[in-house]
């Protein structure tokens, strides 16, 4: 063998290809009521969403409650199957190319509320170590395993691995959650309002605790929250939900300083900011979200949008690329050719 | 063990504090509970006296006299008076207790195994499958369980079998719906879901998950049965399709002294007493274990 092929380059992708491409998912539950349970209408939770994650990133994901945060999340791990739609991993899809198993392996979840998250009846060490061994790891490996991610995750594994959920702490619960969606060893972690139910001090911990573990264990994250400033300071990249459809995507830096989206502009103008000179007397948002039983026909914030015209009650405005690369809206606003009277201005 | 074996076990893990499980808190607080206790002294004298019957008790159940016929408590070698045969009322009483007590728990225990099965099944796996089941038990659960008890036992004839055969049936539909009725707000929690999202099997999760947190409520519920479940059982004597005689079964005591109720009220009264002191038993024995299992653990 020559010496040449050694120093020769190894082939490079142009593009790398995302971690998680989600295409076009669509989830809407049935309501049941009346007398025989008939199907009395539909709730639209997630109405086509696309969106990728790429491999070392944290995406955010923000929007009023309702808005499909937790529908996105539970499609993610399929707790909940699409009814339409694709989810790829890694380049490979769901079904076709990749199993159930294997995506489960791969992708995990850490849920809201700590103290439901974890079973009563079992010690925070059986809790970490029930996924290994549903995966066929030897019960004293899964044990030893579990007592290695309480020391990672900051408890001493002596004083809480035979513990009970009860009598520890909601931080604390939460890091144990945290251990536990990492004993399968997955690439990427849905963080589900993770941190939202803490108090803000035991909040930074957990949130820099976050951080480490992500650094050390080469991580990928898609963090929601309702909490806007958390986003910023944990996210590369947000997206902004409302209504079960996508508003605005882009990187973070873009989405806090330039936001494309009415709505967006109108969530950060109603964010507490640290610093009173920046407190904009900005659109504020009023009112509740439209039900997402019935929504509003075009744009589904035409209802609430400072800057809607006819145009937006009956077209539907597509994710459009905006100034900074990557940085995409669905608004008519800036669209050219939508119809909409600022459509040609740069937004 | 070689040296080598040494070398590649694998290092042992280091012991952790544990904090004592559930159900060492709930046996903790339900022995600190002096009624609980009481009812369960008085159950455990009930079965040893029945497991021990033919030790303790004075006489033959079997054996009569035409002319010692329902004898006053208190007399003579009749302690606790004797029967409209003749018979010694404390040692039938006392070997009554080994079909009564039969008849109360079986039929329950069964039942506690047969609904729970249906029930948490029905509620796991949800969906059309809880639909067709549940529906099937309503029906069940739709007639008064005296009256179910009594049909079925009449269609299947008079004896013990068919009587403990009656009373499981009738037993299966409630405990079935209270299981179905837990089991649906356990998968409903959290960690069911975080089971789920781990890739677990609905079978493990059901072993590690559901039944630890279902199966205790659903016990103290069929526990409360037991009381009900004698007092059918000696309900079906009493109708004669339950133990027929000469067994010494309370409830068959009681329908065979009614006719000397005006002659020794007392001894007539024995039986049913006895049905009375052990439902309470049972049941404040339940009540105990429900309110000691109400911890937030
Ligand atoms: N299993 C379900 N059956 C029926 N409707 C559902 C179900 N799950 C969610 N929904 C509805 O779907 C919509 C989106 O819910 P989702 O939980 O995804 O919102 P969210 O953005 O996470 O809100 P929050 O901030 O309150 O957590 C809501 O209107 C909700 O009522
Ligand atoms: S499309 Fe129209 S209604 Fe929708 S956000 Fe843009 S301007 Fe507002
Ligand atoms: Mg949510």
């Amino acid at each position: 063998m020559s010496a040449l092929v050694d120093i020769a380059p190894a082939p490079r992708t142009a593009v790398e290809r995302p971690l998680l491409e989600v295409r076009q998912i669509v989830k809407h539950f049935p309501l049941k009521g009346g007398l025989f349970g008939r199907t009395t209408g539909t709730v639209r939770a997630v109405d086509g969403v696309d969106f990728d994650v790429m491999k070392g990133e944290t995406l955010g994901i923000v929007g009023e409650s309702g808005c499909g945060k937790s529908t996105t999340a539970r499609l993610l791990v399929d707790l909940i199957t699409p009814d339409a739609g694709e989810i790829a991993f890694d380049g490979r899809r769901l079904g076709p190319d990749l199993t159930l198993t294997e995506l489960r392996r791969n992708v995990q979840m850490v849920f809201q509320d700590s103290y439901a998250s974890l079973n009563p009846r079992l010690t925070l060490e059986d809790s970490i170590a029930f996924a290994p061994t549903v995966h066929g790891m030897k019960d004293l490996d899964a044990r030893r395993l579990a007592q290695e991610l309480l020391a990672k995750v900051g408890l001493e594994p002596k004083r809480f691995a035979g513990r009970y959920p009860h009598e520890i702490s909601g931080g604390q619960r939460q890091r144990v959650n945290i251990a536990r969606a990492l004993a399968l060893s997955p690439k990427l972690v849905i963080l589900d309002e993770a941190v939202s139910a803490l108090d803000k001090s035991v909040e930074a911990q957990v949130l820099n605790l976050l951080m480490d573990l992500k650094a050390e264990l080469d991580l990928t994250y898609v963090f929601i929250s309702h909490d806007l400033n958390v986003v910023r300071f944990m996210s590369d990249r947000v997206m902004v939900m409302y209504l079960g459809e996508v508003a605005e995507i882009g990187p973070v830096e873009a989405i806090y300083a330039q936001p494309a989206h009415p709505y967006t502009r109108a969530l950060l103008g109603s964010m507490p900011s640290m610093d009173p000179e920046k407190r904009t007397e900005e659109v504020v948002l009023t009112g509740d979200p439209p039900n997402p039983i019935n929504p509003p026909s075009g744009c589904r914030f035409h209802t609430r949008c400072a800057f809607a015209e006819e145009v937006c009650s009956v077209k539907k405005p597509s994710l459009h690329v905006r100034a900074t690369r990557g940085h995409l809206a669905s608004c008519h606003v800036g669209t050219p050719g939508s119809g909409h009277s600022l459509s040609e201005l740069p937004a | 063990m070689t040296a080598m074996d040494l070398i590649r076990a694998p290092a042992p893990l280091a012991p952790v504090e544990r904090s004592p499980g559930y159900w060492a808190l709930v046996l903790k607080r339900l022995s600190r509970d002096k009624v609980a206790m009481l009812a369960l002294l008085v159950i455990v004298l009930l079965v040893l006296a029945a497991i021990f019957a033919p030790y303790i008790a004075p006489a033959d159940p079997y054996k009569s006299s035409m002319l010692r016929r329902l004898r006053p408590i208190g007399t003579p070698g009749y302690p606790l008076g004797a029967d409209e045969l003749g018979r010694d009322m404390l040692t039938r009483l006392i070997y009554g207790a080994r079909l009564s007590l039969l008849m109360g728990i079986t039929p329950v225990f069964i039942a506690f195994a047969i609904g729970s099965t249906i029930g948490v099944a029905a509620g796991y796996i949800g969906g059309a499958f809880n639909t067709v089941v549940m529906r099937t038990i309503d029906v069940f659960y739709a007639f008064p369980s005296v009256l179910l008890a009594i049909a079925l036992s009449g269609a299947l004839g008079a004896g013990i079998f068919s009587g403990l055969l009656s009373l499981t049936i009738v037993f299966i539909p409630p405990i079935a719906r209270i299981a179905e009725s837990v089991t649906t707000q356990v998968r409903k929690i959290d960690y069911v879901e975080a089971a789920r999202a781990s890739g677990a099997p609905g079978f493990t999760i059901v072993r590690v998950h559901v039944l630890g947190n279902v199966l205790g409520p659903i016990f103290v519920y069929a526990t409360s049965l037991i009381s009900v479940s004698m007092i059918l059982a000696s309900g079906l004597s009493f109708l004669g399709l339950g133990v027929k005689p000469p067994e010494p079964e309370w409830g068959l005591m009681l329908n065979t002294l009614r006719n000397a109720i005006y002659v020794a009220p007392w001894v007539a009264a024995l039986p049913g007493a006895m049905i009375f002191m052990t439902s309470i038993a049972f049941n404040l024995l339940s009540d105990g274990l429900r309110s000691a299992m109400d911890i937030k653990a």
